[in-house]
C-alpha cells in the first residue's frame, strides 16, 4: 500500500484514541460509565499482561492481541494505541511550530545498550522483586499520572471558572469542584518524567519509545519478525532523504534502504512524504543477513548482569517486611496499615499488582483516594491510598474497582462491597469532644452507614460514641467527620487483609403508627 | 468648596455608593408576613404528603400567606444522605415538588432547592429522588459542595457560635421555607426544623466541637428566618438517625406540621417522636433565647385528620 491515506487513517485513529483517554482520566462526574472505559482499557499492553497473570483468563488477553498485532504490522501499537506515544506525537508537532528544526529528525544510532538493558531490568526486577520497575516505566501508567497529577485539576479549574461565571447568570448546570491536592513529594516521580517525555518529544520525537520504553523495546524486538513493513522501492528511490528527515524514530537509514524495524513505529510519516513513491507499506520478505558478531549484545549482556546485581540490592533494602494480618483488634492509637482501597483484597496483593497509573485516583467520585508516598514503603510510592482525612469512602459506589485495568482492584459487586471490610474503627476516647468539652457531638455516629459506631448514655444527657468493629466496614465516614484536630478521635486501620464485616442486624422499633396528634 | 475637598468628598462618596450596591443583594430583609396567618401550627394527619401539604397551607391562607409576586424563593428540604426515598433519611421528594408547584403558583419568581450533604451530594441529590421532582416542577436544583458557594455572616448575641459561612442563595432569595423531615438523631436525638439549618452553613465541624445543641440555637438567631416550617412526618425514623441502617427504622406516620415558629414545630415534632423536648437541649435553649415557643399549650393549633 503505497497510499497517504495510511498516515491519515492514523492520524485520526490516534486521535479518536487519545481523546477517549483523556476524557476517561479527567471524567470528574464519572458520566463514563465503566464498561466503555474497559473497553479502551482492554488493549494496553502492561495492564492487560498483569491482568491476565493474575486472572489467567482469555478474557484479560489484551496483550495477546497487541502482540498478534505487532506480528502482523509491527509496532503500530506505540502509534495507534499507546496514549502517551500518541501526547508525543502531539508535542512533536508542537516541537516543531516553535523550531522547524525540532521536526528534522535525521537517522540515528540506536541506544541498544541502555534500550536493552532497560528492558531485562524491568523484566527481571518484575518478575523476582516487583512490579516497582513497570510502575515507573509502563507508558500507559506514566500517561495515566499525567492526567491525573496534572490534566484533571487543570480540567477542574477551568471546570470551576465557568461554574462560576454561569453561577452569576443563575445558571448551576457546572458546579464547583473542590480540589485538594496530593501530598508535595508524590509529584516528583511524575514531574520528573513530565519534563523528561515533554523535552524529548518536544525535541527529539519518539527518543523516549525507542531508549527507555520497555514496552517499545519489547515490541521492536517483535517487530523483527513482522509481516507488514515499510519498504523501499530501490528503483524509484532519489535518495532524497526526506524520509529520513520526517521519520520520528529517526530510524530510516535512506542511503543504504536499510530500516531499523526494532525502531519503527508505524507513523507511515515516511510513506506520505515520499515524493518519488519510493516507500511503501507491506508485506516483505526476509532478507538473509550476514552473521556478524555484534560488540554491543555481548557488552550488553555482560553489562546486564552487574547492573541487576545491583538493582537487587537497591531493591532489597528498599523493601518493606510483607504485613501481617493483625490476630486482634485490640485498640491502639496509631494506625498499624495504611487503608488501601475496596477489591484490593490485601494490601501485598495489590502491591504486586498496582503499576500506579491513578485512574481510580482520578474516577474516584469522592476523592479519597490519593498517591501513596511512604504509606505501602518506598516501592509503593504513587499507588493509591485511602485518605480519610481528606474524604470517606462512599456506601453506595464500587467505580475504582470496576475500572482497575490491571485487576490489582477486583471487580465487586455493591452488596459485596457493603461487606467488604477495608480497615476497622478504632475510638480513641481521651480525644473525644463528649469527653473532653462534655458538649453533644455524634458526628462518627451520624455518618456511618452500618451503625457500626453508636451512641450510649455518658454523664448527664450526652450520648458518647461506642463501636461494634464486627459491622465496621471501614470506609472511614467516621474518622472524615470527626471535628477533633489535629488528632482524631476516631480513626480506621487498615486491614492487611481485607476481611468481610457483619451484616448489621435491626429490629422493628417499639414505637407504633399514631392514631392521634400526640400534642 | 476647594477642589481638594470636593475631589475627596466625591471620591467618598463613590466609595459608599460602591460598598452600598455590592452589599445591598445581602441587605434585603425578609419579609414573611407571619402575622396574616390563621393559626401559629397546623398539623395533618392520614394523607400523602402532597395532599396533607395542600390542606395544611390552605388552612394558613394559601402560599400567597408567605411568598409574593415576583420573589425569589429558597426551599431547604433535607438532602443529607444517599438514600432512597423509601428510607426516609431526607425529605419526601413528592412534598418537595409540591411545596415548589405552591410556591410558583403564588407568583414566585423563581425558586431553589439545595442542602449541603453529608454524603456524596451528587449521589445524594439523584438517589433522594428530590433532584428530578424538585426540577420537574421548575425550581433550580443548586449545588453546594464547595466552600465558593458560602460566604461569612456575622450571629450578634451567639453564645457559641458568633459567626458562620451560610449558602449564597439563603442571602440572595427573598423567603426562605424550611423543609426537614423528622428523625432520630445520634447524639441530639431528635433532627427538625432547627437541626436542619446545619446544611445552609459550611462548616458544621465548628458546631460539633463547640457544643452542638448551643450553636444550633445560636443560629436560630440570624436575622434571615425561614417564613415557613414545613415538617415532613410522613415516614418517621425513630431509630439509628439521622442515615438509617434500613426499614426497620421507620415509623409510617402519615402527618405533617406546618409552622412559622421552629422552635414550636421541633417542639411538637418531639412529641411525634415520643422523646422529651428537655431532653432535645437545643429547644429549650431557643426558648429562653426568645427564637420561639417551646410550649404548645399556649399556641393556637390546628389539627386535621384526612
Amino acid at each position: 500500500m503505497t497510499t497517504p491515506l495510511l498516515r491519515r487513517l492514523r492520524i485520526a485513529f490516534s486521535t479518536l484514541i487519545f481523546i477517549c483517554f483523556f476524557l476517561i482520566f479527567v471524567d470528574f462526574r464519572s458520566l463514563i460509565p465503566s464498561k466503555y472505559t474497559n473497553i479502551l482499557l482492554f488493549l494496553q499492553f502492561i495492564p492487560s499482561a498483569i491482568r491476565f497473570y493474575s486472572l489467567q483468563s482469555m478474557a484479560a488477553g489484551g496483550f495477546l492481541a497487541v502482540l498478534a498485532l505487532t506480528v502482523l504490522t509491527g509496532r503500530t501499537y506505540c502509534s495507534f494505541l499507546c496514549p502517551l506515544g500518541i501526547g508525543m506525537d502531539l508535542n512533536s508537532r508542537i516541537g516543531g511550530r516553535i523550531k522547524k528544526k525540532f521536526r528534522r529528525y535525521g537517522l540515528k544510532k540506536p541506544f541498544t545498550i541502555l534500550r536493552y538493558l532497560l528492558l531485562a531490568a524491568t523484566l527481571i526486577v518484575t518478575m523476582v522483586w516487583g512490579i516497582y520497575m513497570l510502575t515507573l516505566l509502563d507508558p500507559y501508567s506514566i500517561f495515566g499520572r499525567f492526567m491525573t497529577y496534572f490534566a484533571k485539576p487543570a480540567v477542574i479549574e477551568i471546570n470551576n471558572f465557568l461554574a462560576g461565571v454561569l453561577g452569576r447568570f443563575d445558571i448551576y448546570y457546572l458546579s464547583d469542584i473542590p480540589f485538594k491536592g496530593f501530598p508535595l513529594i508524590v509529584y516528583a516521580v511524575p514531574s520528573l518524567f513530565f519534563l523528561l517525555i515533554g523535552g524529548l518529544s518536544l525535541t527529539k520525537g519518539r527518543l523516549f519509545c525507542n531508549m527507555i520504553c520497555p514496552v517499545g523495546t519489547l515490541l521492536g524486538l517483535l517487530s523483527k519478525i513482522s509481516i507488514l513493513r515499510i519498504k523501499f522501492d530501490d528503483s524509484a528511490c532519489t535518495r532524497c532523504g526526506r524520509c529520513a528527515v520526517r521519520c520520528k524514530s529517526s530510524c530510516i537509514d535512506f542511503l543504504n534502504h536499510n530500516i531499523d524495524v526494532t525502531r519503527c513505529v508505524g507513523c507511515f510519516n515516511c510513506v506520505t512524504t515520499c515524493q518519488d513513491k519510493a516507500i511503501s507499506y507491506g508485506i516483505v520478505s526476509l532478507k538473509k543477513k550476514e552473521h556478524v558478531t555484534d560488540e554491543n549484545k555481548r557488552k550488553l549482556i555482560a553489562t546486564s548482569v552487574l547492573f541487576l546485581l545491583g538493582i537487587s540490592r537497591i531493591a532489597k533494602g528498599q523493601d518493606k517486611p510483607a504485613p501481617k494480618p493483625k490476630k486482634d483488634s485490640t485498640v491502639k492509637e496509631e494506625r498499624k496499615f495504611p487503608v488501601c482501597p475496596p477489591g484490593a483484597g490485601s494490601i501485598a496483593d495489590f502491591n504486586k499488582d498496582c503499576t500506579a497509573c491513578s485512574l481510580c485516583i482520578s474516577a474516584c467520585p469522592n476523592g479519597v483516594l490519593e498517591p501513596a508516598y511512604k504509606q505501602y514503603g518506598i516501592t509503593g510510592m504513587m499507588q493509591p491510598v485511602m485518605n480519610y482525612h481528606k474524604s470517606f469512602c462512599t456506601y453506595n459506589c464500587t467505580i475504582c474497582t470496576e475500572i482497575c485495568p490491571t485487576y490489582a482492584l477486583h471487580p465487586l459487586v455493591l452488596d459485596a462491597k457493603k461487606l467488604t471490610q477495608l480497615g476497622k474503627v478504632t475510638f480513641i476516647k481521651d480525644n473525644c469532644i463528649v469527653k473532653t468539652e462534655k458538649t453533644a457531638c455524634g458526628a462518627c455516629s451520624e455518618a456511618c452507614p452500618t451503625k457500626a459506631v453508636y451512641m450510649i448514655p455518658y454523664e448527664g444527657n450526652l450520648l458518647i460514641p461506642e463501636v461494634n468493629v464486627d459491622i465496621c466496614i471501614g470506609c472511614g465516614h467516621c474518622e472524615y467527620a470527626c471535628p477533633t484536630i489535629p488528632y482524631k478521635a476516631i480513626f480506621v486501620d487498615g486491614n492487611p487483609v481485607h476481611l468481610a464485616a457483619k451484616k448489621p442486624v435491626n429490629q422493628e422499633s417499639e414505637i407504633k403508627t399514631p392514631v392521634e396528634f400526640p400534642f | 468648596m476647594k477642589r481638594r475637598d470636593f475631589l475627596k468628598t466625591s471620591a467618598g462618596a463613590g466609595l459608599a455608593a460602591g460598598a452600598a450596591l455590592s452589599f445591598g443583594g445581602y441587605d434585603k430583609l425578609w419579609s414573611p408576613s407571619t402575622a396574616a396567618a390563621k393559626y401559629d401550627l397546623v398539623a395533618v394527619m392520614g394523607g400523602n404528603p402532597d395532599a396533607m401539604f395542600d390542606l395544611a397551607i390552605q388552612e394558613l391562607g394559601g402560599m400567597g400567606t408567605f411568598v409574593k409576586k415576583g420573589q425569589k424563593v429558597l426551599i431547604k428540604p433535607n438532602i443529607g444522605w444517599d438514600v432512597i426515598p423509601e428510607l426516609a433519611a431526607n425529605t419526601n421528594p413528592l412534598l418537595v415538588k409540591r411545596i415548589v408547584e405552591h410556591c410558583f403558583k403564588a407568583g414566585a419568581k423563581e425558586v431553589y432547592v439545595f442542602d449541603h450533604t453529608c454524603d456524596n451530594w451528587v449521589n445524594c441529590y439523584k438517589n433522594s429522588a428530590i433532584e428530578k421532582n424538585a426540577k420537574s416542577a421548575g425550581a433550580k436544583v443548586v449545588p453546594g459542595n464547595s466552600e465558593s458557594y458560602y460566604h461569612e455572616i456575622q450571629i450578634p448575641g451567639g453564645v457559641k457560635l458568633q459567626s458562620a459561612k451560610v449558602h449564597q442563595l439563603l442571602l440572595e432569595t427573598d423567603v426562605f421555607i424550611n423543609v426537614p423531615v423528622l428523625k432520630n438523631h445520634n447524639s441530639t436525638r431528635m433532627t427538625c426544623c432547627l437541626k436542619n439549618s446545619m446544611g445552609l452553613v459550611w462548616d458544621r465541624g465548628y458546631w460539633h466541637s463547640n457544643d452542638l445543641n448551643q450553636c444550633i440555637a445560636d443560629f436560630a438567631l440570624y436575622e434571615k428566618k425561614p417564613a415557613l416550617n414545613v415538617i415532613d412526618c410522613y415516614n418517621v425514623m425513630v431509630k439509628h438517625g439521622p442515615q438509617g441502617v434500613s426499614k426497620e427504622d421507620l415509623v409510617l406516620m402519615k402527618s405533617q406540621i406546618l409552622t412559622t415558629d421552629w422552635v414550636a414545630g421541633d417542639a411538637a415534632a418531639a412529641k411525634m417522636l415520643g422523646v422529651g423536648v428537655e431532653m432535645i437541649e437545643y429547644i429549650p435553649i431557643a426558648h429562653k433565647m426568645g427564637l420561639g415557643n417551646m410550649n404548645l399549650e399556649s399556641l393556637n393549633i390546628q389539627r386535621i385528620k384526612m
